[in-house]
């Protein structure tokens, strides 16, 4: 049975590994039609980071992982939360206030915001899963339209709660006390060669993830809804309250995303905060197959490939926005071969079983499983 | 959707009056309730010509867009990736409307769109992966490589850079002279529906960009097709049935792959048109999300053509009303919209709906009192408005709404058995 295990573990590595080498080539074949230096491009991109660079990947890949766990929590339940932008720039901008005010001392107060960033988070997707499992409004379009409303909101209320630091024109919250910060792990002397401390805190998420999916009766129930809705009615499961329970566990993790960058470097939500890790976030999913391994693995990749392509411009005159098409091109490819190569292993089965029979069996059409996204 | 709903629509369908009479009395009626709403509250550019002419444009690309997701779910594709493919459009008209002229670059914003339609096409027909996934990819995709290609193309051009192509030049726009002014005395004199109707006819007859002609043709020509053609009968019915149309010789996967790449098609001529008429050249994030909306403009329609002109046409009003003196403007419609959810609670309570009723009573009082409240809507809520409508409207409407049957579905050539 050796022989059938390796074959299954050669089909799993050649699906991502497929995925990377058509994205490459894809980008490489754009790159040649706009007629750019593309042993350049990749020479770049796929040189070692110096220990600044590291830094910096290990730094983005943490916010990335969290917006990618909030988004595979609603994807093992078939919940596409497409809002983790707006949600978690809602959680950053309400952790920063309270964060800023210190109400509490030192780290009580970062406890404090961080809850708050949850909650908030928690609250509005949970807007959308109240539409979901109450009135039927798919979470696609509830949560497209509640990222914009956020975006409204927190411009607003920015305004509102902004103190203006002379001689700038950023609005931007009142500063988190030093006291209440997160302090970030040197991995170097110099500036720039800091991880965020943060990173402890999302590789306890990532174990959290993992335990409650695959260890507790909720993340079965969770698993069991997400995979058939029917079956799961059928064994007693409410599926309006898992829906519910699944877009607050997602909205408190995308409340979590900022939570780095606003204890670790920014200090404080302003107008400039970094935005788009949402949309990163269901790239990166996808890309882990919900994985919690896996997750980590893509937003390594994404982090790598945004700080290797920056200095794209001035080494070689290339626009680095091109890691967004590689970027891109990576998602289709991978949730492509990955289907390519499971019904190829599905055919190798067939042909198995066919030749374990001596008579085989009448052909019959293959009904494969549907499911692409779980 | 239960089957008792669609039994009740059916029996509305038989009852109905001709629609064209419908759709006429929805319009005087909506003109009779801005004249109200304008008398009592003093704000005088709900209904004025140019407010109208100014939400035309500002619909016509949201309703392209909308009319790319009817083509394309029609046919049992959801596209998301709409807003990939407006950008696409953008980009095209700004690209090939810079060197070889307008229409030029009308064709070139058609044609990038449907190499984003044909990306998804491929995706999700021939590959059968799942179509968010795929429409997300091609946003992700479609967005860099506008960004890419625009460096690439338009730094050094006069007026171009990194984020912006240089000026293009426009379609030909129509204006009909006698008319525009007789129609504008008739304006300002203040009568009751007269008024408005008058504004509403001066702005088609004053500076009528030719691609909001344009924008309307595709409207009905979508409906000739998709309604009264048999292609488009088996178009719709590989969206409610796929297995069933393909049991009668339909040939499935062709029919979605062509609606799919004009589904992009669409939404690319949406995105040239926001370069093109509403703006005079290509931009960096030009399109804001009007992918979106339009997908929820062709939700809030009931994948109907009908409807998602009526869904992209409260988006583009309201979007307009934000710009212009917006805080006024969305302020008086907010007595209006709490006038509406009182006339829905007291049918939901003549209906026996207490429960629905109550809420409706209390939405209600709520909008009331906020008008009360407060003389003006601040800039960043009349921005949001459009999305707060959807979510509303998606709320307490989407009961009545019937989406194709196999609309999301991943169909594989010969699963009909």
């Amino acid at each position: 049975m050796s022989q059938e295990r390796l074959l299954r573990l050669g089909l799993a590595i050649s699906a991502p590994l497929l995925a990377l080498v058509a994205a490459f080539a894809i980008t490489s074949l754009v790159l040649i039609a706009a007629g750019d230096p593309v042993g350049e491009v990749w020479s770049t991109i796929l040189s070692v980071p110096a220990s600044r660079n590291f830094a910096n990947i290990v730094n983005n890949a943490t916010v990335l992982y969290l917006s990618g766990i909030a988004v595979a929590v609603g994807f093992r339940m078939n919940l596409f939360n497409i809002g983790v932008d707006g949600q978690y720039r809602v959680a950053a901008f309400i952790a920063a206030v309270v964060a800023g005010e210190a109400w509490l001392p030192g780290h009580l107060n970062t406890v404090l915001a961080i809850a708050a960033a949850m909650l908030a988070g928690a609250m509005w997707a949970g807007i959308a899963g109240l539409l979901r499992a109450t009135r039927g409004v798919s979470e696609v379009i509830s949560t497209i339209m509640l990222n914009f409303i956020a975006t409204g909101l927190v411009a607003y209320f920015l305004r509102k709660a902004a103190v203006r630091t002379p001689g700038s024109n950023t609005l931007a919250t009142k500063e988190i006390p030093e006291g209440s910060r997160i302090p970030n792990i040197s991995i170097g002397d110099g500036p720039g060669q800091d991880l965020y401390g943060f990173l402890v805190i999302a590789a306890v998420v990532g174990f959290a993830y993992w335990f409650l999916l695959n260890r507790t009766r909720f993340g079965f129930d969770l698993r069991a809804t997400g995979q058939s809705g029917t079956a799961a009615v059928a064994s007693g499961i409410n599926v309006r309250r898992m829906t519910i329970a699944a877009m607050l566990i997602s909205g408190a993790v995308a409340g979590l995303v900022g939570m780095p960058i606003l204890f670790g470097s920014a200090y404080s939500y302003g107008s400039t905060f970094q935005s788009g890790l949402g949309f990163a976030g269901i790239a990166i999913a996808l890309l882990g197959r919900n994985n919690p391994i896996g997750i980590a693995v893509g937003a390594l990749l994404f982090a790598y490939l945004n700080e290797q392509s920056n200095p794209l411009q001035i080494l070689v005159g290339v626009s680095p926005d091109i890691v967004a098409i590689t970027q891109g091109t990576i998602v289709l490819t991978v949730v492509i071969s990955y289907e390519v190569v499971r019904r190829f292993g599905i055919r190798l089965e067939q042909q198995a079983v066919a030749r374990a029979l001596t008579e085989p069996p009448p052909a019959r059409p293959s009904s494969p499983n549907e499911e692409v996204s779980a | 959707m239960s089957t008792r709903i669609d039994v009740r629509t059916d029996k509305a369908a038989t009852r109905r009056f001709p629609r064209r009479y419908v759709v006429l009395a929805a319009i005087v009626l909506t003109l009779a309730a801005m004249s109200i709403l304008e008398m009592i509250t003093g704000a005088g550019d709900l209904t004025s010509s140019g407010t109208i002419a100014a939400t035309m444009v500002a619909t016509a690309p949201i309703m392209l867009a909308a009319l790319g997701g009817l083509w394309s779910e029609r046919a049992g594709i959801v596209n998301i990736g709409l807003e990939g493919m407006m950008i696409l459009g953008t980009y095209g008209a700004g690209y090939f409307g810079y060197h070889y002229g307008a229409w030029a670059g009308v064709v070139g914003a058609i044609m990038m769109g449907m190499i984003g339609g044909l990306v998804h096409a491929v995706a999700t027909v021939v590959f059968g992966i799942d179509h968010i996934i795929s429409g997300v990819a091609i946003n992700i995709i479609a967005l860099g490589a506008v960004q890419y290609l625009a460096s690439l193309t338009f730094v050094g051009l006069p007026g171009g850079g990194s984020t912006q192509s240089p000026k293009i030049p426009n379609v030909p726009s129509i204006t009909i002279g006698p008319l525009r002014d007789a129609l504008g005395t008739v304006e300002k004199q203040d009568l009751f529906v007269v008024s408005e109707a008058a504004a509403l006819l001066r702005a088609m007859v004053t500076n009528l960009s030719s691609l909001v002609l344009i924008a309307l043709l595709a409207l009905v020509l979508s409906y000739v097709v998709l309604w009264r053609t048999s292609f488009g009968l088996r178009l719709r019915s590989c969206g409610e049935s796929p297995a069933a149309a393909e049991s009668l010789g339909i040939k499935v996967m062709r029919y979605k792959f062509v609606a799919v790449l004009i589904s992009g098609g669409m939404a690319g001529l949406g995105g040239g048109f926001l370069a093109m008429v509403a703006s005079s050249n290509y931009r960096d994030g030009q399109t804001g999300g009007r992918g979106y909306i339009g997908l929820a403009a062709m939700i809030f329609g009931n994948w109907r053509p009908s409807g998602l002109l009526a869904g992209s046409g409260l988006f583009g009003y309201t979007e307009t009303l934000g710009l212009r003196q917006g805080g006024t403007s969305v302020h008086a419609l907010l007595l209006a919209l709490a006038v509406l959810a009182l006339a829905a609670a007291v049918w939901q309570a003549r209906q026996g709906l207490m429960r629905a009723a109550i809420i409706s009573g209390s939405v209600a009082v709520a909008i009331g009192a906020l008008y009360a409240a407060i003389d003006e809507v601040p800039g960043d809520f009349t921005r949001m408005t459009p999305y707060v409508i959807t979510l509303l409207v998606l709320a307490f409407a989407s009961q009545r709404l019937r989406m194709p049957a196999a609309d999301g579905q991943i169909y594989r050539k010969g699963s009909a058995g």
